[in-house]
C-alpha cells in the first residue's frame, strides 16, 4: 500500500471516487425522472415543437398566430425578451451615465441628488418596482379619451403607450443608409487626420467634424426620411385609439423598471471607473497644458472606460436576465409564454425547461465571450 | 470653513452653477412638498375601515389593519409566538455572537450555526411529534417569510460559495472543471427559471413518496444561484491574497485543509466580506421571485392584498410600505459594510 502515499495517485484515487459518486447521482436522478413521467404519462422528446400552439399572444412583432407553431411561439418570446432589452439597455446606459457624471459634480446638491436616486434604486428589488409601474403608476394613469398625449403623435393611458408607424419604410431605408456613409466617412477621416498628426504635428478638430457627421447630419438624415413618409397616426374612435403600434402596459411598465434600474448599477460603474483615474494623471495632463476637453478626451476616458466596460457589460447581462421577470405581469417574453403558457398546454417540463436555460446560457456565453476579447484588446499597456 | 464658503464653493462657485442648484432647489421642492402632505400631513392613521380614509392623504389605517398579515403572511393567529419566539432566539444568538468578549466564540458560532436553524424550523413548522400544531409551509409568509428564505438560502450558500471558490483554483483538474461548471452554469442563467425549474424538476428527479416541500424547493434553487455568485466574490478575496502566505504554511509542513481553514480563508473571506455582502443584499431582493411560484413573502402578502375588495385602491400604501422595508434593510446592510470596510483599512494603516 506504499504507493496511496504518492501524492498523484491520491489526487487521481480522490477525483475518480468523486466522479463515481456524481455519475452514480446523476443516474438516481435520471432513472427517478424517467419512472415518474411514465407513471404519469408525460411524453417526451422534442415533436411537441412543431405542433400548432394554439396560445394567444397579445403583444408581438413576428405576425404569429395561434395557429402556428410551437417553435413560432418561442421565436415570438425571444423576439420580445430582445426588444424589450435592448430599448431599457439604450435608455438605462444614457440615464446611467448622466447619473453617474452628476454623482461627481462639484455642485452638492445636484451630486447629492445623483446619490440618492442610486441608493434608491440599488436597495429595492427590481421585482418591486415591476409591479409598482405596472399596478400603481400604469393602472392610475387615465382612460383612453383622456391620454396624455406627446406632441399629438404618441398618446400614454392606462391601454399603453399607442406610437405612430411608418406607412413604408424607403424613407426612413435612404436616411440609415445616409447615417451609415456618413460614420464610415467619420472613421475615414479620423484614420487620416491621426496619421497626419503623426506625421507632422498638424491638429485636425477631428471631434468637432464628428459632431457634425456622427451627430447634426444623422439627425437631419432621419428627419428628411421621417417627413418623406406617410403615417400612420394613432387617433381617438369611440373609447379607443385606432392605428399605429400600441406597447402594452406591460411593455411600458418592464422598460420603465428595467431602464431606471439598471441605470443606478450602471451609475456606480461609471463612477468607479472615473474616480480610478489617478489625480496625479489629470494634474500632469494640466501642466502639459492640455485643455479641459482634451483632459477628458485623451487622458480620463481612455484609461476610465476600460475599468467601465466590464462591470458594464455584466450589467446589459443582467438586464436581458432579468426581463425574464415580465413573467410577473405576463409580458410575452421567453419565460412567460414558453416556461409558463407551453409548458402548461404541452406538460413537457424538461424538455422546455432545457430549452430556455440553453437560450439564456447561450447569450449570456456571447456576451463573455465578447467582454474576455474586448479585455484583452483593451488592455492598458503599462510600463 | 464657514458655511457661507462653503455654499459659495459647492452651490453657488459660477453663474451656471447657481442656476443648476436653484433649478435643482424648485424641483426638489415641487415633489417634496406634495409627497410629505400625503404621507404623513394629510395622512389617515387611525380607524379601521376604508371609510375612516377621508382626507386627500395616505390611508395607513389599510397598513395597520394589514400588519399582522404583512409580517406572518396566514400563519395561523394563535400560534405566531412561535415566529416571535424563533425570531427573539436568532436577535439574541447573533448579539451574543457579536460580543467580542465571548469565550470561545468561534466554536459557539459553530453550534449556533448548527443548531439554531434546525430548532428554528423544528418550532415554526411544529408536528414530528413536539406536540406543536403542525403549521404547513403553504401558510407561512409575509416578512417571516422573506427572512426565513435569506437567511435559510444563505446558510447554504456561503458554505457552499466558499467550497465553490476554493475548488475553482484547486489543483485537481475535474474539481476545478467541476466548480467552473456550476458556477457559470448558475450565473448564466435568470433566477426566475432557476425557480420555476427546482419547483417543476425536484419532485420529478426525486423516488416517488418522496415529496420535497414548495418552500424547500425555492431555498434550494435561490441558494444555488446566489452560491455561485458568492464563489466569485469569495474568489475575489483569495485573489488578493498573496502566494507567498501559502507558500510559508506548506513550508512549516500543514496540509491543504488546515492552510485553508488557518491561513488562507481567515484573511481572504475578510478582503471579500463586503463584496460578499452585496450578494447577500442581492438575496434578500431576489427572494421577492417566489412570487412566480405563487409564495407570499412580504411583496407577494402586499401584492395580494390589494385584491381585497374592501380596501380597493390602496396599491400606493401598500407598495410604500413594502418598499421602505426593503429599502430600510438593504440600506442597513451595505451601510454597516461599508463602516466595517472603513475601519479595517484604518486598523491596517491604510
Amino acid at each position: 500500500m506504499k504507493f496511496l502515499r504518492d501524492r498523484k495517485v491520491r489526487d487521481i484515487l480522490w477525483q475518480a471516487a468523486g466522479a463515481v459518486v456524481l455519475v452514480a447521482l446523476l443516474w438516481f436522478f435520471v432513472r427517478n425522472a424517467s419512472e415518474n413521467m411514465v407513471r404519469a404519462g408525460i411524453a417526451s422528446g422534442f415533436q411537441f415543437l412543431w405542433r400548432d400552439s394554439g396560445i394567444e399572444v397579445p403583444f408581438n412583432l413576428t405576425g404569429y398566430r395561434p395557429s402556428d407553431t410551437i417553435l413560432a411561439l418561442l421565436w415570438t418570446g425571444i423576439v420580445n425578451t430582445l426588444l424589450v432589452s435592448a430599448v431599457s439597455i439604450v435608455v438605462a446606459t444614457a440615464i446611467g451615465f448622466t447619473v453617474g457624471l452628476l454623482r461627481l459634480s462639484r455642485n452638492w446638491l445636484l451630486s447629492t441628488l445623483a446619490g440618492v436616486y442610486v441608493e434608491f434604486v440599488r436597495n429595492i428589488p427590481l421585482l418591486f418596482f415591476i409591479l409598482f409601474w405596472y399596478f400603481g403608476v400604469l393602472a392610475a394613469l387615465p382612460t383612453p379619451r383622456e391620454s396624455l398625449g406627446f406632441f399629438g403623435v404618441a398618446f400614454l393611458n392606462r391601454r399603453g403607450l399607442s406610437i405612430p408607424t411608418p406607412d413604408d419604410l424607403t424613407g426612413l431605408r435612404l436616411a440609415l443608409l445616409a447615417i451609415v456613409g456618413l460614420v464610415a466617412a467619420q472613421w475615414a477621416l479620423a484614420r487620416w487626420a491621426r496619421a497626419r498628426q503623426a506625421r507632422s504635428g498638424r491638429d485636425f478638430p477631428t471631434w468637432l467634424v464628428g459632431f457634425v457627421t456622427c451627430g447634426a447630419l444623422p439627425v437631419l438624415a432621419l428627419a428628411l426620411g421621417a417627413a418623406a413618409t406617410g403615417w400612420d397616426v394613432p387617433t381617438l374612435r369611440g373609447f379607443n385609439y385606432r392605428g399605429g403600434f400600441v406597447l402594452v402596459p406591460e411593455f411600458v411598465a418592464l422598460f420603465a423598471a428595467l431602464s431606471t434600474y439598471t441605470a443606478g448599477f450602471i451609475a456606480e460603474a461609471v463612477r468607479g471607473g472615473i474616480l480610478s483615474v489617478r489625480q496625479g494623471q489629470i494634474d500632469a495632463a494640466r501642466a502639459l497644458g492640455l485643455t479641459s476637453g482634451r483632459i477628458v478626451r485623451l487622458v480620463v476616458i481612455p484609461q476610465a472606460m476600460p475599468v467601465i466596460i466590464p462591470p458594464l457589460t455584466s450589467q446589459y447581462l443582467n438586464l436581458i436576465k432579468n426581463s425574464s421577470l415580465g413573467a410577473a405581469i405576463a409580458y410575452p417574453e421567453i419565460v412567460a409564454v414558453f416556461m409558463g403558457s407551453a409548458l402548461v398546454s404541452t406538460g413537457q417540463s424538461i424538455e422546455i425547461i432545457a430549452i430556455t436555460l440553453a437560450i439564456y446560457l447561450t447569450l449570456s456565453l456571447a456576451v463573455s465571450l465578447f467582454m474576455n476579447w474586448y479585455n484583452a484588446r483593451h488592455r492598458l499597456v503599462t510600463r | 470653513m464657514t458655511a457661507i464658503a462653503w455654499l459659495r464653493q459647492r452651490l453657488f462657485a459660477t453663474p451656471l452653477d447657481a442656476a443648476i442648484t436653484l433649478v435643482c432647489a424648485y424641483i426638489v421642492w415641487r415633489i417634496s412638498v406634495p409627497l410629505v402632505h400625503w404621507l404623513l400631513l394629510d395622512a389617515t392613521w387611525h380607524g379601521t375601515s376604508r371609510d375612516d380614509c377621508k382626507g386627500s392623504g395616505a390611508c395607513w389605517v389599510f397598513v395597520r389593519v394589514r400588519f399582522s398579515q404583512f409580517m406572518y403572511g396566514q400563519y395561523p393567529v394563535p400560534e405566531r409566538w412561535r415566529v416571535d419566539i424563533v425570531g427573539a432566539l436568532w436577535v439574541l444568538v447573533t448579539a451574543a455572537l457579536s460580543w467580542p468578549a465571548l469565550p470561545h466564540r468561534r466554536s459557539a458560532t459553530f453550534a449556533a450555526v448548527l443548531v439554531l436553524p434546525i430548532v428554528a424550523i423544528v418550532l415554526l413548522h411544529g408536528g414530528w411529534g413536539t406536540g406543536l400544531r403542525l403549521v404547513e409551509t403553504r401558510e407561512w409568509g409575509g416578512l417571516m417569510l422573506t427572512l426565513f428564505l435569506t437567511i435559510y438560502a444563505g446558510l447554504i450558500a456561503i458554505p457552499l460559495g466558499i467550497l465553490l471558490a476554493l475548488g475553482r483554483r484547486s489543483c485537481l483538474p475535474l474539481v476545478r472543471f467541476a466548480s467552473v461548471v456550476f458556477i457559470e452554469f448558475w450565473r448564466g442563467v435568470p433566477i426566475i427559471t432557476v425557480i420555476f425549474l427546482a419547483s417543476l424538476l425536484l419532485p420529478l428527479i426525486m423516488p416517488t413518496g418522496f415529496d420535497v416541500d414548495r418552500l424547500a424547493r425555492a431555498v434550494i434553487g435561490l441558494a444555488f444561484v446566489i452560491a455561485a455568485y458568492m464563489a466569485e466574490a469569495v474568489r475575489g478575496g483569495l485573489q488578493a491574497l498573496p502566494e507567498g502566505q501559502i507558500e510559508a504554511a506548506q513550508a512549516l509542513g500543514l496540509g491543504y485543509w488546515r492552510i485553508q481553514r488557518m491561513i488562507v480563508l481567515p484573511q481572504a473571506l475578510r478582503i471579500a466580506l463586503p463584496a460578499m455582502t452585496n450578494e447577500v443584499i442581492a438575496l434578500f431582493k431576489n427572494t421577492t421571485l417566489v412570487l412566480i411560484v405563487s409564495i407570499f413573502d412580504l411583496l407577494g402578502i402586499a401584492q395580494a392584498a390589494l385584491a381585497d375588495p374592501a380596501w380597493v385602491g390602496m396599491n400606493m400604501e401598500a407598495y410604500v410600505f413594502a418598499g421602505t422595508i426593503y429599502w430600510l434593510s438593504c440600506f442597513a446592510l451595505s451601510q454597516w459594510s461599508r463602516r466595517r470596510e472603513r475601519r479595517l483599512q484604518h486598523a491596517h494603516g491604510r
